[in-house]
């Protein structure tokens, strides 16, 4: 343990903005050849352009710096454009950086998205040999494994199946299972287990943690799933805008994040998610959000053990049906306090394309005085996440009448209890 | 005292078997990491496969088309440069001399328009793995070898019928399907490499395939072109190719050797440039593509 097992320095990744993908047309490029034949003779790559006006260019990362030990599970977290996907393609080796460098010993197995190298094509089986030897196994060595890899993705009778015929979810657990088997000194976990369901996210978690306990390896794990981020990683990097901005201990980095990114909130009015951090598939998106708890005294405050209501405009592109509608509360340290899921209720929505307004009460919500970061997650019936919003806004549960008299205890802790005196001898 | 200076021996094997993965800015020429390709043999083995396996997928006749693609164009050009236009055939009969032909011809076409476009196809693989990305061209043309294979067994059937015994010259017939291989992986790199890049590329292969069918001895003999042009007419490489297997079939033809010197060193060239140009091009194509 101790070993350092990825030094990163200075790293960086400019992009040309204002085209796609800083692709340019033959017709372009020809005559820039024209004017800079000496250029052109060079030879020039995507990298070496002739000199661009400046304000084109863009750091998608910037001067990024951090080293991993082996055994480390090291969390990336950041808002969506904050580089996060940039840093784990250089460190895979996708693409290549524009400054500084990296060193990695040892073998680094990605998994950057869902079906990485599946070809939907070929079946089971083969896209577990084809992924395996692309991920740098041999093929011994995937037959040695290939039982323990079908047993952890769950995909058993299909394993003759061409892949086009799986859910999201199945594809999603059949890479991971591929990738976690490999054995990697080094791991790279993009965003990908948001798509799996609850069960598998937690074997993920949990096969994360074997790998990096037991086995002594390095796990970068990047989600906005801050409850996962909190159980798995001991340090975090926090990237905003291409930059680390912070790095250290976990709880005090998800906490600097959560406060950046939350707005200040007020109840019984629309607040405007359109540039909300969020996640999923986005068939059905949540545009607005109005919280209440039909309480005037409060404000409309939600208070211990009252009622919360939460109303959501959602813009569906395609029709489909919601099985799980979610409201989730954290502290600030991001631990999930409170999930109220509809998916429990077993009722399912079928929502047309258009705009729709979907509502649900909370009757009591055991929280006491403070302020809390409300998330809203919209889930199909099989896996598939329409729109995940971690961090939507702040919610600040308040203080009204007690039931007695007496004060509020100094520390009362997160959630309430409802207490009585039973007299005494 | 020996199991601690064992204890660190072994360790120091182990460090020294860690591969460091060095990731720097991309400048410049890059080496080919040879040994890097070397260890991904059995992803190229796995992608050929695969392409094997796709390729006839959802189709009727599956591998037969190996065998129709040249046969058919045979009958074309048998009736169109054998009958009407009565073009000379070495001594062969027409169908023959055109099919000698059309089997390494019809393997360099496909070989070459797929790996042209082997990575703009796969690119769902260039932007989420990382791999060697020759692999892709590669398996390409090694995968059109089957096919080549098929349709070499038919040329053998087809000698027979018409009576033509094989001579031992045949068994120099390996060395031309490397040379057309060869032939098809270097022009296939560059297209490849500037597909990413311009998709102009996938309309021109196309057309490039169809214009180089008319500067190689296919339809025609290349006695038609002046011995002293023979060496630049070699620098097609599919000139020394067809020329070469038509030369194992035909009884009594000479050698041609200028032409296929000119070949092998064209293709030499175009190969090791082709390989430069593909590595340097490589580091961006994810971000390109």
């Amino acid at each position: 343990m101790g070993r350092s097992v990825i030094r990163v320095e200075g790293l960086g990744k400019q992009y040309r903005i204002g085209r796609r993908r800083g692709t340019s047309t033959l017709g372009e490029d020809l005559t820039a050849a024209v004017r800079a034949p000496l250029r052109w003779l060079r030879g020039r790559t995507a990298s070496v352009k002739s000199a661009p006006a400046p304000g084109e260019l863009f750091w998608a990362l910037k001067d990024v710096s951090f080293e991993a030990n082996a055994g480390d599970v090291l969390g990336i977290i950041g808002g969506n454009g904050a580089g996060k996907s940039t840093l784990l393609k250089i460190l895979s080796r996708i693409v290549a950086p524009t400054a500084g460098w990296a060193d990695i010993e040892g073998r680094v197995g990605s998994l950057l998205e869902v079906g990485t190298g599946f070809h939907p094509e070929l079946t089971g089986r083969e896209n577990v040999y084809m992924n395996g030897a692309m991920l740098g196994m041999r093929k011994a060595e995937i037959v040695r494994k290939f039982d323990a890899i079908v047993a952890f993705a769950d995909i058993g009778p299909f394993l003759d199946t061409p892949v086009k015929r799986y859910s999201s979810g199945m594809q999603v657990r059949l890479a991971f299972a591929v990738a976690a088997h490999l054995e990697p000194e080094v791991l790279i976990v993009d965003e990908v287990l948001a798509v799996g369901d609850a069960q598998f996210q937690k074997k993920c978690l949990g096969k994360m943690q074997d790998v990096s306990r037991g086995d002594g390896r390095t796990v970068l794990f990047v989600s906005h799933n801050m409850d996962a981020v909190q159980r798995l990683c001991g340090r975090v990097l926090l990237l905003e805008r291409g930059r680390a901005a912070a790095m250290g201990e976990t709880s005090q980095v998800v906490a600097q994040y959560l406060s950046r990114t939350r707005g200040s909130s007020s109840p019984d009015e629309w607040i405007d998610l359109s540039q909300a951090e969020r996640s999923g598939s986005g068939s059905v998106r949540v545009a607005a959000v109005k919280y209440g708890s039909e309480l005037a005294e409060a404000g409309g405050q939600p208070y211990p053990d009252g009622p919360l209501t939460v109303d959501l405009a959602v813009q569906v592109s395609t029709a489909c049906t919601v099985a799980s509608l979610a409201v989730t509360l954290y502290d600030v340290h991001g631990t999930k306090l409170v999930n109220a899921d509809t998916i429990s209720l077993g009722r399912t929505l079928r929502l047309d394309p258009g705009q729709h307004r979907l509502s649900l009460r909370i009757g009591e919500l055991h929280l006491n005085p403070g302020v809390y970061t409300l998330g809203l997650w919209l889930a199909g019936p099989l896996d598939t996440v329409f729109d995940s919003v971690p961090a939507a806004l702040d919610v600040e549960v308040v203080t009204v009448q007690g039931p007695g008299l007496g004060r509020a205890a100094s520390d009362d802790g997160l959630v309430t209890s409802k207490l009585e005196l039973l007299g005494s001898d | 005292m020996k199991p601690a200076g064992g204890y660190s021996i072994e360790m120091s094997q182990r460090d020294a078997a860690v591969p460091v993965v060095r990731i720097r800015p991309a400048k410049g020429w890059m080496p080919l990491n040879l040994r890097e390709l070397a260890a991904a043999h059995e992803l190229l083995y796995f992608l050929v496969v695969r392409s094997l396996k796709l390729r006839y997928k959802q189709t009727v006749l599956g591998g037969a088309w190996a065998v129709l693609q040249p046969l058919l164009t045979m009958a074309v050009f048998s009736v169109v440069f054998g009958r009407l236009a009565r073009l000379d055939s070495d001594g062969l009969p027409y169908p023959v001399f055109a099919f000698v032909a059309l089997v390494p011809w019809t393997y360099f076409a496909n070989a070459l328009t797929q790996a042209g476009n082997s990575l703009v196809e796969q690119q769902q693989l260039l932007t989420k793995v990382y791999f060697p990305r020759l692999l892709l061209p590669l398996a390409a043309v090694i995968a059109g070898l089957v096919d080549l294979a098929i349709a070499f067994v038919m040329l053998l059937l087809l000698l027979a019928w018409y009576g033509i015994a094989p001579s031992p010259r045949l068994l120099a017939a390996p060395a031309f399907v490397l040379l057309a291989a060869a032939s098809a992986l270097a022009p296939g790199l560059w297209l490849a490499a500037l597909n990413v890049r311009y998709r102009d590329v996938r309309h021109v292969i196309p057309f490039l395939v169809q214009i180089w069918l008319f500067v190689t001895p296919v339809a025609y003999s290349s006695k038609l072109v002046p011995e002293r042009w023979r060496p630049l007419y070699g620098l097609n490489p599919m000139a020394g190719v067809v020329d070469g297997f038509r030369w194992a079939v035909a009884p009594g033809a000479t050698a041609p050797l200028p032409t296929l010197g000119a070949s092998v060193v064209a293709v030499a060239v175009l190969l090791a440039v082709g390989l430069y140009f593909f590595r340097r091009m490589e580091r961006s194509f994810a971000d390109v593509i």
